[in-house]
């Protein structure tokens, strides 16, 4: 039932407001703080008007976090898992949806019950197998005796060896696969009406001209709305760039934020901290506010 | 043009039988229309003509060519279907266009081809437009477009006007009409509106729960139809159908008031056997009461056409209706009487249902004697 009184609609409105403003106040006190001095910072309580220091504690924040290369690594790293994301997602839901193969609900539900096992839960695992890519393979071939066999008849040992730490490919590739995203292009493919594949069809396409001639353009919206959650999601991702690297060269900003904040016997530079929370920040923040109308768009949108 | 052979096709999901062997030969340059009611298997038919479903058993062959396992595209048929599926992002051009542009045509000969088909089908001012921008008719064009571009063997319509209201198909079906006396590609349109098969068809094909009742023109259908199926199918009203047997002197009885000389009954050797017998509302006419040779009945409601009315009737315990061009028609409760020609009669085994030809009219034989 929709109520429409003018009292209720105020009660509404006053409870979105204190709302909003919960969620807003942290960011404010963010802003403020890295626009003062450090001295100004630390008096209690902290003056809630902005000072004039913003461009100094930047570019101390940028100097000393050396943000230059570590924001251009989380975009490398943000956007190509993102986009990895979108292109595997979209890909591995076409198969499942259009093509009609023995195991394909098995499939699709294997995919699906990962959404249960995030990437906290495997961490080790997932470490291993970075640490070493054919390591699974070595196992398997180890436990049926092939290289055993081999090593008999040739002398030569099976060591098959692909590390991944400490390089982008390893920051990235563990975390392309996405159960979200396979299941939201399920959801999407599924309300594209069947005639659409046979007019197609009939005009002579295969199934990679179809996808790439109507299926793509048309998920659009879905592509991006995807795109910018992804991008966030990986844009805040701490534990594994932590773990994955150790050399400095792929550091990302997320992780980079630490070397910030002031230890306990240190300069208590607040200033300079919250101005590099500021710069961390903001590129997703971006991203959603420019991309926010097609993002709405994908996630309600049902048109045609 | 190419003609289609279909020997014994059989379709089944899993283990329902839907098209139970179906024998068609389809000429050249042929308007062949499939008119069934929902579910009859005439449009599983037709996707297995364009090869959108397997075929489970029998073989079609498009212009002598066994096309059992080709892929839709290897087939040369264009479809035209229910809903449309135009492609919803892409312009009006270059949904006629996507066939040649996946065929690989060059960009000029596409755009020269694409502009002479909207042309044909009246869209010159729309070629920029997205399918959401257009009408429903606009819409139905460019899906004929599509299909005209490729200069297919053969046309496939499924459905294709029942998502129109009413005016615009008629508009349509004179258009269809046109222009395939234009190209002159073999057709198969696939229906359910019988006034769109009657209009459009060479020759019709009536289906009715996987299987072929009749095979022939318009009128062959109209006039004499092969089965109770068909004769109910077909028509508007419905033929008005009741049982009864036949007595050993050749009339039909369907009650002790009412009952139906049927010349050569007994030379065809109908006499005692339990039949369907079916008139057309237009073939029966109204009359008094009192009137010699008309059966008693009383008016039920009487339904406005404007040209005419049908008057539907209770006829001892059966419906029958009658067509009448009278502008005065008689009020509900009324008794009439109902006068039914005897050469206007069909008869229909009650087992199979299939029509019981009797032997040479009177009228046939008079001239030799």
């Amino acid at each position: 039932m929709v109520e429409r009184t003018p009292v209720f609609n105020a009660i509404c409105q006053a409870i979105l407001l204190i709302g909003l403003l919960i969620v807003l106040l942290p960011f404010v006190i963010v802003i403020v703080a890295s626009t003062h001095d450090i001295r100004t910072v630390n008096t209690v309580p902290m003056p809630l008007t902005p000072g004039g220091d913003l461009f100094v504690n930047l570019h101390e924040a940028w100097v000393r976090a050396d943000l230059g290369r570590k924001l251009f690594n989380s975009f490398l790293f943000a956007g190509t898992v993102a986009a990895g994301k979108v292109l595997l997602s979209s890909m591995a839901a076409f198969g499942i949806v259009y093509f009609r193969f023995p195991g394909r609900m098995l499939l699709f539900w294997l995919i699906f019950i990962t959404l249960m096992l995030p990437l906290e839960v495997r961490i080790v695992p997932t470490y291993a197998v970075a640490a070493n890519a054919l390591a699974p393979f070595q196992a398997i071939l180890d436990i049926t005796g092939v290289t055993w066999l081999i090593q008999t008849l040739s002398g030569i040992r099976v060591s098959l060896e692909w590390g991944l730490l400490n390089s982008y490919t390893g920051l990235i590739l563990p975390l392309v696969s996405t159960a979200t995203g396979t299941f939201l292009y399920r959801q999407f493919y599924l309300t594209v009406p069947d005639e659409l594949a046979e007019a197609a069809k009939m005009d002579g396409s295969g199934p990679v001209r179809f996808f790439v001639d109507v299926l793509l353009p048309l998920s659009k919206p879905n592509m991006i709305a995807l795109f910018t959650i992804m991008f966030v999601w990986a844009w805040n991702q701490y534990l594994w760039p932590l773990l994955i690297t150790t050399d400095p060269k792929f550091g990302i900003a997320a992780t980079q934020l630490k070397t910030l904040i002031p230890s306990e016997f240190g300069l208590p530079d607040w200033n300079v901290a919250m101005a590099g929370t500021l710069l961390i920040m903001s590129p997703p923040l971006i991203v959603v506010i420019l991309l926010q109308r097609w993002f709405v768009r994908g996630l309600i949108s049902t048109e045609k | 043009m190419s003609s289609i052979a279909i020997k014994g096709v059989r379709k089944a999901y899993a283990k329902n039988a839907v098209v139970h062997g179906v024998d068609l030969d389809i000429a050249s340059g042929e308007f062949i229309v499939i008119l069934g009611p929902s579910g009859c298997g005439k449009s599983t038919l037709l996707r297995m003509i364009a090869g959108l479903e397997e075929i489970t058993g029998g073989e079609i062959w498009i212009d002598g060519k066994l096309v059992n396992k080709m892929e839709p595209r290897e087939r040369g048929c264009a479809m035209v279907f229910q809903n449309y599926a135009l492609y919803p992002h892409m312009t009006v051009a270059e949904n006629i266009g996507y066939a040649l542009k996946v065929a690989g045509v060059p960009k000029a000969e596409r755009a020269a081809r694409v502009a002479a088909t909207a042309k044909v089908v009246g869209l010159e001012a729309f070629l920029d437009r997205r399918p959401a921008a257009l009408s429903g008719g606009q819409r139905q064009r460019v899906a004929m477009g599509r299909a005209i571009v490729r200069e297919p063997k053969v046309f496939l319509f499924d459905e294709p006007l029942s998502n129109l209201d009413a005016k615009l198909r008629v508009a349509m079906r004179a258009e269809i009409r046109r222009l395939h006396r234009r190209l002159g590609a073999t057709s198969v349109f696939v229906t359910h509106d019988q006034t769109e098969a009657m209009t459009l068809g060479d020759r019709l094909i009536v289906m009715n729960g996987g299987r072929i009742e009749q095979v022939g023109t318009p009128a062959e259908v109209y006039n004499r139809p092969a089965t109770r199926f068909v004769a109910n199918f077909v028509g508007s009203p419905a033929m008005n159908l009741m049982e009864g047997e036949i007595d050993r002197h050749g009339i039909f009885t369907l009650d002790a008031a009412r009952r139906i000389a049927i010349p050569n009954a007994i030379e065809s050797r109908l006499v005692g056997h339990k039949v369907t017998l079916g008139v057309r509302a237009e073939a029966a006419r109204l009359v008094a009461p009192e009137a010699p040779g008309a059966l008693p009945a009383t008016v039920d409601f009487v339904e406005e056409l404007g040209a005419g009315r049908v008057v539907h009737t209770d006829l001892g315990g059966v419906s029958f209706a009658v067509a009448i061009s009278d502008p005065v028609a008689p009020g509900t409760g009324e008794p009439v009487g109902i006068l039914i020609d005897p050469a206007d009669v069909h008869l229909f085994a009650q087992d199979d249902g299939r029509r019981i030809d009797l032997a040479a009219p009177q009228a046939a034989l008079d001239p030799a004697a």
